[in-house]
């Protein structure tokens, strides 16, 4: 594959906590840094504010154009002016995970003992729950005492439900979309593959690839092409790409590639341009980690105890990395402390990505969701033009 | 969709205000300010009612996921599940008011989803298609068929009607199962309170429904 040039470092918004953060493993950060974006504006009482928690390769730049490459922001069709989640009507926050490559404290950021030098791979490993006080830090900064919703898809699922477990009185609603409370062994082996290719590429240099001014940029983008897979469906596999040749009609048995390569290879090249592999190594380790229930003694409906949260899993019917079944454990795990919970699985053919499409019934479930919390709340609604 | 959000409250007022008239007369039963819970509730019409207009903490099951996807549309919360299967996860006495209108015909095992009701609900109102009725019988008497009628309007082989009843039958399961019968109506097709009150024999043959509110003897 070709070699492409990391783009340009930029600065993002972000806030100091000269404090740190004490980690689930036992080490503190002397200092964290969160890198986030807001849209919207706060009410007086500060009671819209909602925050979207990012999966494994998102970041912060939720809505907007992203400075790094140029495109539209992730969740552009879910957020923003006049869509289900409203950023006319509500003050929407995104932040950088803990140990992401996006300005928030992670491999790439100044090591605590060894100023001159990154973290890299001594970066203390970091949990799920790690990255949400590291959110609540930014959210108190903020002023905000309670957040009308917390949404996230996959990670950032895992994210909302940590946020349920363990702030229940900070959060009015939560949406945890196409997630689960545990990575399965499935899960946790794709992630293992995606490592594995990082640690066989030579310009892995024992994880300390910044010494040498390299990136290990192919066992990078393989991971992201494994990842990318499970991902999709068969069929949107099939429906995209079927066997069709890149740049011929017919199998000639010489330099035929099939179209779904190259674009694997696209996604690839793409990724590893805004993507640390020390990074990508620490996300996946702490989504593999995570298993709500585990913390819990073992008794997931523990996680929500006396939970007033209003809840709404929504999960799609061709995913099978983060299939129905495992929102349906979350959901049977909420009834059995009585909590309020709405659950959809939603139609679609588009695998786990499905929760970053345009899925029309999706969005009118999100929008009314809301809508139904605002009115719970007592949110006046959107004055109109 | 960029009014959905403001829209979707109001189409569930109006849904409320065209709402069936046996869920109006199960409303009048509940309680303001109650914990129900409405197995089968459809596209959420009577949770929303009871939501907006008794202040209740009215939530919904529904095995059909687009009318699962509709009510949630509609702000109100209602989560895709089964009578059959789902309750057994709620904790005892969760709720003042579980709901159980015109689905206990359809479930799997009614005695079973009876119980699981007055486990975790301290009332049960359930309604259902009385089988008793005398048009029923009288197609069954006098074509030798299994009677069709705007309740009962599917073949009997494809019909999810899979455990038809009479009010006398229900009164006797009552009575076996150890329920207290706190009030009972017999409804016209239209759901109105037809005039059999107190007399059983009669509400069973000209009911077109049965509803009653039970509690554990």
């Amino acid at each position: 594959m070709d070699q492409l040039e990391p783009l340009a470092e930029i600065a993002h918004q972000t806030v100091v906590f000269p404090d740190g953060l004490a980690l689930d493993c036992g080490r503190s950060l002397r200092s964290l840094a969160v890198a986030y974006r807001t849209y919207g504006t706060l009410d007086a009482v500060g009671g819209n504010a909602i925050l979207i928690c990012h999966a494994l390769t998102g970041d912060q730049y939720v809505a907007e154009t992203h400075p790094l490459t140029g495109r539209g922001g992730w969740w552009s069709s879910l957020v923003g002016p006049g869509l289900p989640v409203d950023t006319d009507r509500f003050f929407v926050i995104c932040a950088n995970v803990l140990g992401g490559c996006m300005g928030s404290t992670g491999p790439g950021t100044p090591h605590d003992e060894r100023p001159g030098e990154p973290w890299g791979h001594e970066f203390p490993p970091i949990t799920i729950r790690d990255m949400v006080r590291a959110q609540k830090k930014l959210v108190d900064h903020l002023g905000i005492r309670q957040l009308f919703a917390v949404i996230g898809g996959s990670m950032g699922g895992m994210q909302v439900l940590e946020w349920a477990a363990t702030y229940p009185e900070a959060v009015f609603a939560a949406i945890p979309i196409a997630t689960a409370a545990h990575h399965s062994a499935q899960n946790i082996a794709f992630n293992e593959v995606g490592r594995q290719a990082i640690f066989a590429d030579p310009d892995w240099h024992g994880g300390e690839y910044w010494r040498e001014r390299a990136t290990p940029a192919r066992g990078l983008a393989v991971a992201r092409m494994v990842a990318h897979i499970t991902y999709l469906s068969e069929q949107a596999l099939t429906r995209k790409f079927g066997r069709r040749l890149r740049d011929a009609t017919s199998l000639t048995l010489l330099d035929d590639r099939f179209e779904v390569e190259s674009y694997l290879q696209y996604q690839g090249s793409t990724f590893v341009r805004r993507f640390d592999a020390n990074s990508y190594l620490s996300i996946t380790r702490a989504m593999d980690f995570f298993d709500l229930a585990a913390e819990h003694g073992g008794e997931l409906s523990r996680a929500f105890e006396g939970a007033r949260t209003r809840f709404c899993l929504v999960s799609f019917s061709s995913d099978w990395l983060f299939p129905t079944p495992a929102s349906r454990a979350v959901v049977n795990a909420l009834i059995r402390v009585a909590a309020n919970v709405s659950f959809v699985e939603i139609a679609s053919d588009k695998g786990h990505d499905a929760f970053l499409l345009d899925e029309p019934d999706f969005h009118r479930t999100i929008a009314g969701f809301i809508a139904g919390c605002a009115e719970h709340r007592g949110l006046k609604p959107r004055e109109r033009a | 969709m960029p009014d959905g959000a403001e829209r979707a409250p109001d189409a569930v007022r109006d849904a409320a205000r065209g709402m069936r008239v046996d869920l109006q007369l199960i409303a009048g039963l509940v309680t303001p300010g109650a914990r129900v819970l409405d197995i089968g509730c459809g596209d959420g019409a009577l949770i929303g009612h009871l939501f907006r207009t008794q202040g209740c903490d009215a939530r919904g099951i529904e095995l059909d996921m687009a009318l699962v996807t509709r009510a949630v549309a509609h702000g109100l919360p209602v989560m895709q599940g089964d009578a059959d299967t789902d309750l057994v996860h709620y904790p005892d006495q969760a709720f003042d008011y579980v709901v159980l209108s015109r689905t206990l015909q359809a479930v799997e095992h009614p005695l079973a989803v009876l119980r699981q009701m007055l486990r975790i609900s301290t009332r049960a109102i359930v309604s259902f298609p009385n089988f008793g009725h005398w048009y029923l019988r009288a197609q069954l008497l006098l074509k030798g068929r299994m009677p069709m009628t705007k309740s009962w309007n599917r073949m009997w082989y494809e019909t999810p009607n899979i455990h038809p009843c009479t009010i006398q039958d229900f009164f006797d399961l009552c009575v076996a199962e150890g329920y207290v019968v706190e009030q009972w109506l017999a409804l016209d097709d239209e759901g109105h309170r037809a005039p059999w009150r107190r007399f059983p024999y009669l509400a069973n043959l000209f009911g077109e429904q049965g509803l009653f509110v039970l509690r554990r003897g």
